[in-house]
């Protein structure tokens, strides 16, 4: 591998490459997937490949190869090459990525139980079992389940000296049940649809205890074919941790992308609000609000040791008692940023969040863990001190706009809150509002024994498409004067 | 790059050394190249070359898969084994079909064009550059991606099946902007020269400008013209919502409805492999012809489409929608066989775009959707945004530009009000390829909530 790596590097230089680097990365993937008592997928991936990323005249150029051959090599950076002085034809201004990041390293996930190191059997075991335990339930039409494990194996090395390896477990997985009669659809899922996802082994499996949730997965999703309709009116609103976590990827994690802000993502993902000039000054919530992008939170799906363009993972703070103070970066980003500023830019130091979701993708700035910290509130006090209100559980829908202000989401699962107390479910919630507004209006979290953190790890951006696996920690939260139940 | 015959002994020699009662081997590759351009500029500019084999060993109904970009024999070796012990170490699957038999396939859906297989950087950047100077002389900033892809897919079954398709695919977006406003264009083809880059530019570049300075408009239902692009959104979730697995059970908008008078006459909804100005395919990804279907014919509930397995649990045909078991380029993306429609065509009318607008006293016209998402998956409750130019109509004719609107509406309900079909067909790029829609008048639209911009 080495070998290969210093040949890109070599190559590139001698093309004419004023920084180039490198990363060779295999993967190893594994799914379990079970559907109404049966298993329909059982299958593992290898997939190895490299991709030279190359700055000539001040532009980029990258291009990737599933060949990992010399002669790959050496056609590849040469292509990388072209494409540069291609992108140098049509250039507003020259890359600067500014000090240089040189580090010699080793990183690995902590694990406890390597998760390709468990029976297949038993995986499958474990999902047939929580299948039963949903279809035990009368009522329930379809159920689902399924586990992934992956292993990234990733070589980064760069011009500049930078040699890199990092060994990146994730393990994650979900059940489903769907409940189907008269025309109507419920869904009740565990922890979410699209399947919980951590940067651990086995053990967070172990604990999250499909078998001991089945039952109560199916019986919520029976129970809501025939729940009233989530009323529409403006209230308040608690919401638990795991679309508390969506709600700060959608309205905090996308819009302090400083690439969207700079406008690179205006085609696809959009741009954001949070601009330039408001940094340090705009008030994007309550006081109770403060925001943290965090590379190390232990076991969160976007915990890694360097992101891909060799920066060490870091905390940074991006909403602070309610201000918003910071961005998500690049190297180059973070020089334009400084530029704006009128600051060095010599100066200016990624805060580590460019990855690329393979090898055959180039970098951009994605999300880390995005954490909403703790406050000092116990749930059930929390309820205890509503008088009328809305509980939201488990994500069902999401949209929000391009500059990420005016969002709706639907939750599988909602309760009355009357006096204090939980009172009857509700079906086909949702809630909209206004970023700022929102966030402005938060005003109560819970302490940490209530937060955690869950994995997204199906986030979409870029062209062409990259799917990024972020973490975001939030404990449930409470909103006031919200609008509620925008459903025809 | 393998060819056809290369490939073929690669399968073969799979098959070949296989333990299984059954094999399937099925090859992905891909040379794709991305221009990418924003803030009149290009800056992301990127090239792929990408391949997997993954195979499918049966013993008896139990399925194992795996897959790898690693063609040695060794490799390939280890990935038999490795898919053979997935399969051993399972329970039965009593709806495993088998493999595919070998098929007739239909002749003649080409799809393979060598100007598009050998566009350049410098081809795509020049392209690009048009756009680019279009923007700066108006003072708009562009944005956008241009891409050329080529394909090969081969799959080959212990039956005797053999099948190899050679694809290329060019694909265009450019969001414009200025201060206030924004524009939008789009195209897709598998032949490059198709795609007229410069046309698109100026169209974004023109929108941007006319949307400058919108106002605000409250909430409320309104009837709208909308743009081809925006319609393609409501054939993207109408023509998902139409696999045999959710219409079997029961989540489907078609469920418990195939020939009921559902929609609007004026809709109807093909998939169509075959026709030659779409992207024409002749087989799926589990080896069967793909079919044409008609999903909505003339607002009656047509044909639902299967994959294998769901075919075999249902007693349908297997239409040739089935998908790859896994997508070997985006790994960490579930796996599992699922059904998809590639070639989706909602067919034109007969009123020019600007009949369409000159028959609205009062309404909204939309170029297209943002963020769409399902809110409820029977009556194909979605919702978005508007995005990239959306426009108030006074007496038939597009008055002043207004913010973006959130929408939250049944998809089912909005083909319902449906009072004109425009008569030009544009291709717009969608997940896996490109729909063909035309823009439509519909009577009545619910838009639920406003933004600043």
């Amino acid at each position: 591998m080495k070998d290969l790596l210093a040949l890109a590097l070599n190559r590139a230089q001698l093309l004419g490459a004023a920084y180039a680097d490198v990363r060779i990365l295999t993967t190893r993937e594994q799914s379990v997937g079970v559907r109404n008592g049966v298993v329909e997928e059982v299958g593992e991936l290898e997939n190895a490949g490299f991709g030279v990323r190359v700055l000539v005249d001040g532009a980029w150029g990258f291009a990737s190869s599933a060949r990992l051959t010399r002669e790959e090599v050496e056609r590849v950076t040469a292509e990388a090459i072209a494409i540069a002085r291609a992108s140098a034809l049509f250039q507003q201004h020259r890359v600067f990525l500014g000090p240089a990041e040189v580090h010699q390293a080793v990183y690995r996930t902590p694990l406890e139980i390597d998760p390709f190191s468990v029976p297949i059997e038993d995986k499958i075991a474990l999902l047939l079992e929580a299948d039963q335990l949903m279809r035990a339930e009368a009522g329930v039409k379809v159920t689902n389940g399924h586990l992934v494990c992956l292993r990234k194996q990733q070589y980064f090395a760069s011009t500049e000296g930078a040699a890199i390896e990092q060994e990146l477990v994730e393990t994650g997985g979900a059940i489903m049940a769907l409940a189907i009669a008269n025309g109507e659809v419920q869904r009740r899922s565990y922890p979410n649809v699209f399947r919980d996802q951590h940067a651990e082994g086995w053990e967070f499996i172990q604990r999250l205890d499909f078998p001991g949730h089945a039952p109560r997965v199916g019986a919520e999703a029976v129970a809501l074919l025939s729940a009233e309709q989530c009323p529409s009116k403006i209230t308040t609103l608690i919401l638990d941790r795991t679309q508390l976590g969506l709600q700060v990827h959608e309205s905090c994690g996308h819009p302090t992308e400083l690439d969207r802000v700079f406008g690179t993502e205006a085609a696809y993902a959009g741009t954001s609000f949070l601009t330039p000039e408001k940094l340090g000054v705009f008030r994007y919530g309550s006081e109770l609000v403060n925001i943290t992008a965090d590379a190390t939170t232990p076991r969160g799906l976007g915990t890694f040791g360097y992101d891909d363009e060799g920066v060490p993972a870091q905390r940074v703070p991006l909403v602070r008692e309610g201000r918003f103070v910071g961005y998500l970066t690049s190297r180059e980003t973070a020089t334009q940023l400084a530029y704006l500023r009128g600051e060095d830019p010599s100066l200016a130091r990624s805060t580590g969040a460019m990855r690329a979701s393979g090898w055959n993708r180039l970098p951009i700035i994605r999300m880390t863990n995005i954490n909403l910290e703790p406050g000092t509130w116990e749930l059930e006090d929390l309820i205890a001190d509503t008088d009328e209100g809305i509980y939201m559980e488990t994500n069902k829908s999401w949209s929000i706009d391009n500059l990420r202000l005016n969002f709706l989401f639907g939750t599988e699962l909602a309760y009355e809150i009357k006096n204090g107390k939980r009172g009857k479910l509700y079906k086909n919630a949702t809630y909209t509002g206004m970023t700022p507004e929102f966030w402005g209006s938060c005003d109560a979290i819970c302490n940490a024994t209530y937060w955690g953190v869950w994995g997204v790890p199906n986030c979409g951006k870029g062209q062409p498409a990259q799917t990024a696996h972020p973490g975001h920690g939030a404990a449930p939260a409470r909103f006031r004067n919200i609008r509620v139940g925008v459903m025809k | 790059m393998l060819n056809e015959h290369d490939i073929q002994t690669l399968l073969q020699r799979v098959i070949n050394r296989s333990p299984g009662d059954e094999t399937e081997v099925l090859f992905l590759g891909l040379d794709e190249a991305l221009t990418r351009f924003a803030n009149n500029e290009i800056h992301q500019n990127v090239a792929e070359t990408n391949f997997s084999l993954a195979v499918s060993v049966a013993f008896g109904k139990r399925v194992g898969m795996a897959a790898t970009s690693d063609l040695s024999d060794a490799a390939l070796d280890r990935l038999l084994e490795q898919a053979a012990m997935l399969a051993r170490l399972q329970p039965e699957n009593p709806d495993f079909p088998g493999f595919a038999p070998p098929a007739e396939f239909p002749a003649g859906r080409q799809a393979f064009d060598e100007a598009t297989a050998a566009a350049t950087p410098e081809f795509r950047a020049r392209a690009v550059g048009e756009v680019l100077r279009y923007a700066v002389d108006r003072g708009a900033v562009a944005s956008g991606a241009f891409s050329t892809s080529r394909y090969q897919w081969a799959i080959a079954t212990s039956h005797g099946l053999f099948a190899w398709q050679p694809l290329t695919l060019a694909e265009l977006t450019i969001v414009a902007m200025t201060e206030t406003g924004s524009g939008y264009a789009a195209d897709a083809a598998w032949q490059v020269e198709q795609i007229p880059v410069a046309q698109w530019g100026k169209i974004a570049v023109d929108k941007a400008l006319a949307s400058q300075n919108p106002r605000d408009i409250p909430p409320g239902e309104y009837p709208v013209v909308l743009e081809a692009s925006a319609v393609q959104d409501l054939v993207a979730f109408i023509g998902g919502g139409a696999n045999g697995m959710s219409v079997t059970e029961g989540s489907s908008w078609m469920s418990g409805r195939q020939g009921q008078a559902l929609f609007s006459p004026a809709i109807t909804l093909v998939d169509d492999p075959a026709a030659p100005e779409h992207w024409p395919m002749a087989f799926d990804f589990e080896g069967t012809p793909r079919q044409p279907l008609t999903l909505i014919r003339q607002g009656v509930v047509g044909d639902a489409y299967y994959n294998r397995q769901w075919a075999a649990r249902t007693g349908h045909p297997a239409t040739g929608h089935g998908t790859p078991p896994i997508n070997p380029f985006e790994p960490g993306s579930a796996m599992g066989r699922a059904m998809f429609p590639l070639h989706l065509t909602l067919q034109a009318g007969d009123t020019p775009i600007e009949q369409l607008i000159a028959t609205v006293e009062r309404g909204l016209y939309v170029t297209r959707f943002n963020y769409t998402r399902t809110v409820h998956p029977r009556e194909v409750v979605v919702t978005g945004l508007t995005r990239d130019g959306t426009f108030w109509i006074e007496g038939g004719e597009i008055a002043y530009p207004v913010k973006n609107l959130r929408f939250t509406q049944s998809y089912v309900e909005a083909l319902q009000h449906v009072a004109a079909v425009g008569d030009t067909l544009h291709r717009e790029p969608a997940y896996g390829g490109f729909t063909r829609n035309p823009a439509l008048q519909l009577t009545q639209f619910r838009f639920t909530g406003k933004t600043e911009f």
